[in-house]
């Protein structure tokens, strides 16, 4: 081991977070007490904090490709990772105590990971390996999700709070499926999926409102809506590959954006249509003193009325809409055209040469994943009960398109995970302030460096031989 | 035997800018029959394919197809059309596979349009119909053959990138077999085998021809293969047709002579050593 190297190393990583930290950490600007202007407050104790945990962070990770290192530095780092908010520093320093129990949690997994790690004797490739945990987490995490999701909103510790974080994250969660579809499985690259969560919202918000249809009657309008939007916009784009669709369906997306921020007539402008009616359990309202002639959710099951009730309800529902689309995406992955989605993605010449349409099916993955897109912003808009095109820009396609990437292209149990990373953690991580995002970045940064092909990069043949001899009946 | 024209080529030509990479070629390829289009590296032979399967719209030519499924003139048709309703299913000479899909579901994609018909385009297979189930039994049952044909049955649930070379070969082969064509046209299918594996491809092919009973379009550069099963040869050079004709005649033909050996060559040189001086050429 050459401990000069090893020094050398870690020093280089603290020089870089020195120059990074100093204008980032080192100087806040801050209000002068009674609004005449702001002063610039030093914190240079927090860079040096930030420098000395990234040498020795550094020098762990190092170490731990020496083997004998690996366990005391397990101990180690799985001690200050759970020991440190006993010391209740965070009352004082709350960001660098965060930051070094992240640090330290990261390099307590690498060390357990690289500790416990029987089948890089045997010599098999990372990524294969990789694969075989991903396939084990998808057959068995699943059920357990759908369990867990199905008492979720009885468990003790669920809060209002945390039950709303619930309803957010799983609407992402059918997003993200939604556009799995279209990215995952045909690979055609959208970065403007939100454009048709929008005509789904908006759909829905205007037959609600104008012509005073149900929630259950707008549902399969809206996504009827989105997916002719999709065809719409497919047929002149489809014939383009890789980055040039890309870019036309972000200028699709904000086209969308743009049309409803001005067309003040047709969709309020930018201040949006407020009073979006609320769903109904069949028909009973969920209100304290429902309208003449109708009985609400309470009255009909003789408890006592809460505001709770609607919540816990939307939460079902958009758990049910999610499940839906997972179990259409699964179903449709076995059929011709969902294989014939991930043949597209895979060799578009060799599609051709076996007869198979590129443009129609390319057009039914774009209008399906609309179509998902399109349900979801009906609940969005039912959920909100009010809806502005500010909530349909260009950072929504990137969080959907960052949650299917990240969770590993076509994987549906990786979307639920990388949803809870993305969408749930950030919540969690409040007590980080402004450096809450600094974290996320980070956090992705290193995903991407140990899992470049997502967190569950693993692909389920749709058909196996194996099977289909047993099933020969 | 009477033979059948399967696919005239007539006066078919092809321009890249300033560039003619296949020049006023007329030939016939006759049904259950190989023919061999050869000729040296970039005589064009890659091109016409291209023209023949809609890849590339010739401007002049006409491509007329009389197979079990009826008459085509190609020229006219979408390149996914030729596939699917000509019955013309092509190899490329870089092999184009799904590499992240299983063996088995390479030649299951083969034939989506009949099982797409089948799933009542997807509706009728989402609720699982059982015409649609046995639709899906019978295209694995193909399938089974043709990887038992292999010798592939192992790894039928292997991805195709992870083949070996010469297995991928082969499943190109398959897969495009699994269209259920009238016309196999194959891009150097014995490219970077060894001689077993090409051995091998020459039983398959004959095999292909004399029990599928289909008409074979071959590229191939390599002269064991193309003069031991060709029924029929096509010589190309620069674009040109120098030759057209039994193995025999075109093997003693002075022009294909002087286009694999060059002008200054004089044609006394026998084939044998005419061959042999240009395998060594290549290794
Ligand atoms: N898409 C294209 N654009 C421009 N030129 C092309 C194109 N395709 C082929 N050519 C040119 O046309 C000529 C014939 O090419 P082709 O690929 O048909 O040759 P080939 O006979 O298949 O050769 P090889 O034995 O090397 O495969 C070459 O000069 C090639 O550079
Ligand atoms: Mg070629």
């Amino acid at each position: 081991m050459d401990v000069r190297a090893l020094l050398k190393d870690a020093g280089l990583a603290a020089f870089v977070t020195f120059m990074l930290a100093l204008p980032m950490i080192g100087f806040q600007t801050v209000d002068v007490s009674g609004g005449v202007g702001i002063t610039v407050v030093t914190r240079f104790g927090d860079v040096a904090i930030s420098v000395v945990l990234v040498f020795f962070g550094r020098l762990a990770l190092s170490l731990l490709q020496q083997s004998n290192w690996r366990l005391p530095l397990l101990a180690l780092s799985a001690g200050i990772a759970l020991g440190l908010p006993l010391l209740k520093t965070q009352a004082h320093y709350p960001v660098i105590t965060w930051l070094t129990v992240i640090a330290s949690a990261v390099i307590a997994i690498r060390a357990a990971w690289l500790t416990f790690d029987v089948s890089g004797v045997v010599g098999r490739d990372e990524s294969n390996r990789m694969g075989d945990a991903a396939a084990f987490v998808g057959r068995w995490f699943g059920p357990v999700f759908v369990v867990f999701a199905l008492i979720f909103p009885f468990l003790p510790t669920t809060s209002r709070y945390v039950l709303d974080l619930g309803i957010l994250v799983l609407t992402y969660v059918m997003l993200g499926w939604g556009l799995n579809v279209v990215v995952g499985l045909a690979g055609l690259l959208d970065l403007g999926y939100v454009a048709f969560y929008a005509v789904g919202a908006y759909s829905y918000a205007i037959i609600a409102r104008d012509f005073g249809l149900t929630f259950w009657a707008c549902l399969p309008l809206a996504g009827l809506f989105a997916a002719f939007f999709g065809v719409i916009l497919g047929f002149p784009v489809l014939r383009l590959r890789g980055d040039y669709l890309a870019i036309v369906t972000l200028g699709f997306g904000e086209i969308i954006r743009i049309v409803l921020l001005n067309w003040t007539s047709f969709s309020g402008g930018p201040n949006g249509i407020s009073g979006v009616p609320r769903p109904s359990f069949l028909g009973m309202p969920f209100h304290p003193n429902p309208p003449e002639g109708t009985t609400s959710f309470h009255q009909f099951f003789n408890i006592d009325f809460s505001a709770e009730h609607r919540i816990v309800f939307l939460y079902y529902l958009i758990l049910v809409l999610a499940l839906v689309t997972n179990f259409f995406t699964l179903r449709i992955r076995r059929l011709p055209i969902g294989r014939a989605w991930e043949a597209l993605r895979e060799d578009e010449i060799a599609c051709r040469a076996l007869g198979i349409n590129p443009t129609n099916t390319k057009l039914t993955a774009f209008a399906i994943g609309a179509m998902f897109a399109g349900f979801a912003g009906a609940f969005f808009a039912t959920r909100q009960g009010f809806i502005s095109p500010e909530s349909f820009s260009f950072i929504e396609s990137a969080v959907i398109l960052a949650i299917v990437v990240l969770g590993g292209m076509g994987s549906q149990i990786g979307v639920v995970l990388a949803a809870i990373l993305l969408i749930g953690i950030p919540e969690f991580f409040r007590e980080l302030a402004q450096f809450r995002m600094l974290a996320f970045g980070a956090a992705m940064v290193g995903i991407m460096i140990w899992r470049p092909r997502g967190l569950l990069a693993h692909r389920d043949p749709s058909i196996r031989l194996a099977d289909s001899a047993g099933a020969g009946r | 035997m009477t033979r059948t024209p399967l696919l005239e080529v007539d006066h078919l030509t092809m321009r890249f800018g300033g560039l003619i990479a296949v020049n006023d070629i007329s030939f016939t390829a006759y049904d259950r029959e190989i023919t061999a289009i050869i000729g040296p590296n970039g005589a064009g032979k890659t091109t016409v394919f291209n023209c023949l399967t809609g890849f590339y719209n010739a401007p002049v030519g006409r491509l007329r197809l009389t197979g079990a499924r009826g008459e085509f003139l190609l020229e006219r048709m979408d390149g996914f059309r030729i596939a699917q309703k000509a019955g013309v299913a092509r190899t490329f000479q870089n092999i184009r596979l799904f590499p992240r899909m299983t063996v088995l579901e390479n030649l299951i994609v083969a034939q989506h349009n009949k099982l797409m018909a089948a799933s009542g385009y997807t509706v009728a297979g989402l609720f699982g119909l059982r015409s649609y189930r046995e639709a899906e039994r019978e295209a694995i049952d193909l399938a089974r053959s043709w990887l038992d044909r292999l010798g592939l049955t192992a790894q039928a649930d292997w991805e195709a990138g992870n083949l070996p070379y010469g297995s991928q070969r082969r499943l190109e082969i398959a897969r495009a077999m699994c269209t259920k064509p009238v016309l196999l046209c194959l891009d150097e299918p014995a490219a970077g085998l060894n001689p077993r594996e090409s051995a091998e491809l020459r039983e398959l092919l004959t095999e292909i021809r004399d029990r599928h009973r289909i008409g074979v379009l071959l590229i191939e550069h390599d002269m064991s293969v193309v003069m031991g099963i060709s029924d029929h040869i096509v010589v190309l050079d620069y674009g040109r047709l120098i030759a057209d004709g039994t193995p025999a005649e075109v093997r003693s033909d002075p022009a294909v002579i002087r286009a694999y050996l060059g002008e200054e060559e004089t044609d006394q040189i026998p084939p044998e050593v005419a061959r042999d001086l240009r395998q060594e050429g290549r290794a």
